[in-house]
């Protein structure tokens, strides 16, 4: 039994889409292979200790509640970025995501400052980019697979030349409706405007997550991790997919 | 501007569409010559509503909307003849099918979609206007919170002088809406007694609008409804003038509290469960007395008053009964819990979960959902509708065991599958969402165990 250690960021002001099924997955998955995920929940002005966490994740919020979480996040940039490169596996979605990068800017041409974890800028659009989406990764070369969620978003996400997105859309619009790409990841950090919540139907990516954060608590490459039925999931993903394609958003 | 064709040909045509749309078997026509109305004439309505002797009254609240308006519709019946749309069609089309179809009505009286509330407002120019509640709903549909809030407020703003501004004062958003208008009317719970211990997950509106900090609650009721205070005395709950105190919950099937007013208090006692129903009549309440009336009439009004439509309804299926409760977000499906907790704990369940626009198409409030408080007595789930495979997941990450679990999104088959599971004498438990509960409706209508909605007063 191995306790892994997540630092959840601000649950209190960022939980707009469900996140706590996020938690909720990776909490499950571990137990059902033996370990204990011990969450902490970090609020405004609480520290984070760089070395304690082995999986750090963010999750989106409100307008309101964006604004009051960027500036302690800034605060936090420094041993964020130091856990990073202990090797802390990251999972942020949709605000989190955005803060994540450089900054976002806002339909008033309002700036909130990011912590440049990621290579990518967040600007406000008029229209929200609302509906069912698909997209396709290749984490492991060769190994393609997909993730459904749902995306609502306003912010159109560009990622620097370079930058290597989470995947490829499929159906749906993605980081800014345009480029074709949805999400980011920089070695273990992954940010996406995918929630629903995200890991329920693409358990793949929650054992990913989990072997990282493995990794980072026990020294090493990731685990494999003991494989589970899954089956009600492979049933939610199929669903998910279908309505992706159905009614996702155009490009 | 081009001229406006002959109202009364407009609402005869209207009419005869409606009426062919039922014989038709087109379902209810409860919109249709509504939106047919609108069509032709977008200023009918403002005219329709303009001829009703007593005015209009409004509704809306993110939960509900419809059964405190049906609360209102129970107090006023003797006073005045109601336009009233009874079955839940709230949008502008809704508002005018009703108008439409109550001739020598003298009050109109409608329940309102939060999204469509700024144009209603504009377009009827109402007496009185009741403000419910605000909770996170539908994100994919009406935007964040804030922005519905934003626009209530700018909507408020513009009502005329003369209109009562009826709100929940336990809710801080609207509170702050309520207090920018002189007259308005505050009604809330007043009994720490029935007060949650702790603020639920997926609260909204707990930052005080000034400075952003927590608010202190003395008591949280509902999600974010309560006693709330900023730490740093920006802004705190307004003293209310209707409120329910001395609440007794009795399970699934009553609730009863004293009913307090300026004019005096008399006790209540309300044929329908849980706290949420408390402030439905509270809020009923006091949009009553905002129109004149008295505190005895309220209060039988109240005592007279069933389920509206599905919300809570009891159906005799054979030897079986089916208890149907509709969830639609996270606030209103938390309290539905809470009141199947109270009552008799479920040991069989069919969740439905559907993801059309009226049930929003995003479905991950159902992980905001606190369904957890229902697993330990729980035996069997029957998951269905289009995305039954996303609420079993739900279940089964909160700690249901896999072998307790079936899949079946088909409605009549999951239907009879709860009913089979279900012993003789028993009551099965329903929890579907807007048109899950529309389409189990139709299975239990084509049996003839219930009747058509459109029936229905």
């Amino acid at each position: 039994m191995t306790a892994i250690r997540v630092a959840h960021l601000y649950p209190e002001y960022l939980n707009i889409y469900a996140d706590r099924g996020n938690i909720a997955v990776l909490a499950r998955r571990a137990e059902w292979r033996g370990h204990e995920l011990r969450v902490t929940p970090i609020g405004l002005g609480e520290p984070l200790a760089p070395g304690e966490y082995d999986l750090v994740y963010v999750g989106g919020g409100q307008d309101r509640e964006q604004v009051l979480v960027a500036a302690d996040l800034v605060r936090k940039a420094d041993a964020l970025h130091e856990a990073v490169a202990g090797g802390a596996a990251v999972l942020a979605v949709c605000g989190g995501y955005q803060l994540l990068g450089r900054g976002y800017r806002d339909l008033q041409g309002e700036d909130l400052p990011g912590i440049g974890l990621l290579p990518l800028e967040t600007v406000a659009g008029q229209r929200r980019l609302i509906g069912d989406a698909l997209i396709e990764c290749e984490l492991e070369p060769g190994v393609r697979r997909t993730l459904a969620g749902f995306e609502n978003h306003a912010g159109r996400t560009r990622l620097d030349p370079g930058a290597e997105p989470l995947g490829r859309v499929l159906a749906g619009f993605g980081n800014d409706g345009e480029s074709g790409f949805e999400g980011c990841r920089a070695g273990r950090v992954i940010g996406t405007y995918l929630h629903g919540p995200l890991l329920p139907r693409n358990p793949w990516l929650a054992d990913t997550l989990l072997a990282q954060a493995l990794a980072h608590r026990l020294g090493g490459e990731p685990p494999q991790l003991e494989p589970l039925p899954d089956e009600l999931e492979r049933l939610a993903h199929e669903v998910a997919a279908a309505r992706a394609y159905a009614r996702g958003g155009r490009r | 501007m081009r001229p406006s064709p002959p109202l009364a040909l407009e609402v005869a045509l209207a009419r005869g569409v409606g009426a062919l749309s039922r014989r038709l078997g087109a379902g209810g026509g409860t919109t249709i010559p509504g939106a047919l109305l609108a069509r032709l004439d977008p200023e009918a309505i403002d005219r329709l509503a303009a001829r009703l002797p007593a005015g209009t009254a409004l509704v809306s609240a993110t939960n509900g909307k419809t059964t405190t308006a049906a609360m209102a519709a129970e107090i006023l019946r003797p006073r005045w003849r109601l336009a009233h749309n009874a079955a839940g069609a709230n949008l502008v089309s809704g508002v005018a099918a009703a108008l439409l179809a109550a001739r020598d009505a003298e009050l109109g009286l409608f329940e309102v979609d939060e999204g469509a509330l700024p144009e209603v407002l504009q377009r009827v120019r109402p007496r009185a206007v009741c403000l419910g509640n605000l909770f996170r709903d539908q994100l994919d549909r009406y935007g964040e919170l804030e922005r519905v809030a934003a626009r209530w407020h700018e909507a408020a703003d513009e009502l005329p002088a003369e209109a009562r501004l009826v709100y929940n004062a336990d809710d801080p958003r609207l509170a702050a809406v309520g207090a920018a208008r002189g007259g308005s009317v505050a009604f809330g719970l007043d009994d720490p007694r029935v007060a949650r211990p702790a603020l639920q997950h997926a609260a909204d509106s707990i930052y005080c609008l000034r400075c952003g900090a927590p608010f202190a609650y003395a008591a949280a009721y509902v999600g974010h409804l309560g006693d709330y205070r900023c730490p740093h005395g920006h802004q705190e709950r307004p003293p209310l003038e209707v409120a329910a105190r001395d609440v007794t919950l009795q399970g699934l099937d009553r609730t009863a509290f004293l009913l307090a007013t300026p004019e005096g208090s008399r006790r209540v006692e309300l044929a329908l469960p849980g706290l949420y129903n408390v402030y439905n009549a509270v809020a009923a309440a006091a949009l009553a007395r905002a129109l004149g009336a008295g505190l005895e009439e309220i209060a039988s009004g109240l005592e007279r008053v069933s389920a509206a439509f599905g919300r809570f309804e009891r159906i005799t299926a054979g030897e079986k009964r089916v208890l149907l409760l509709l969830i639609k977000n996270p606030a209103g499906a938390n309290e539905v819990v809470r009141t199947l907790v109270d009552g008799d704990s479920p040991r069989v369940l069919v969740a439905a979960l559907n993801d059309e626009i009226a049930d929003g198409r995003d479905v991950s409030w159902i992980w905001d959902v606190d369904f957890e408080p229902l697993l330990p007595g729980l035996e069997r789930l029957v998951a269905s509708g289009s995305r039954a495979a996303e609420l079993a997941l739900r279940f089964r990450y909160g700690g249901l065991a896999a072998t307790a679990i079936e899949v079946e999104p088909e409605l009549a088959r999951a239907l009879d599958r709860g009913l089979e599971l279900t012993p003789p004498g028993g009551e099965l438990v329903v929890l579907p969402t807007y048109t899950a509960l529309l389409g189990l409706r139709g299975v239990l209508a084509a049996r003839g165990l219930v009747r058509p909605y459109w029936e229905r007063r």
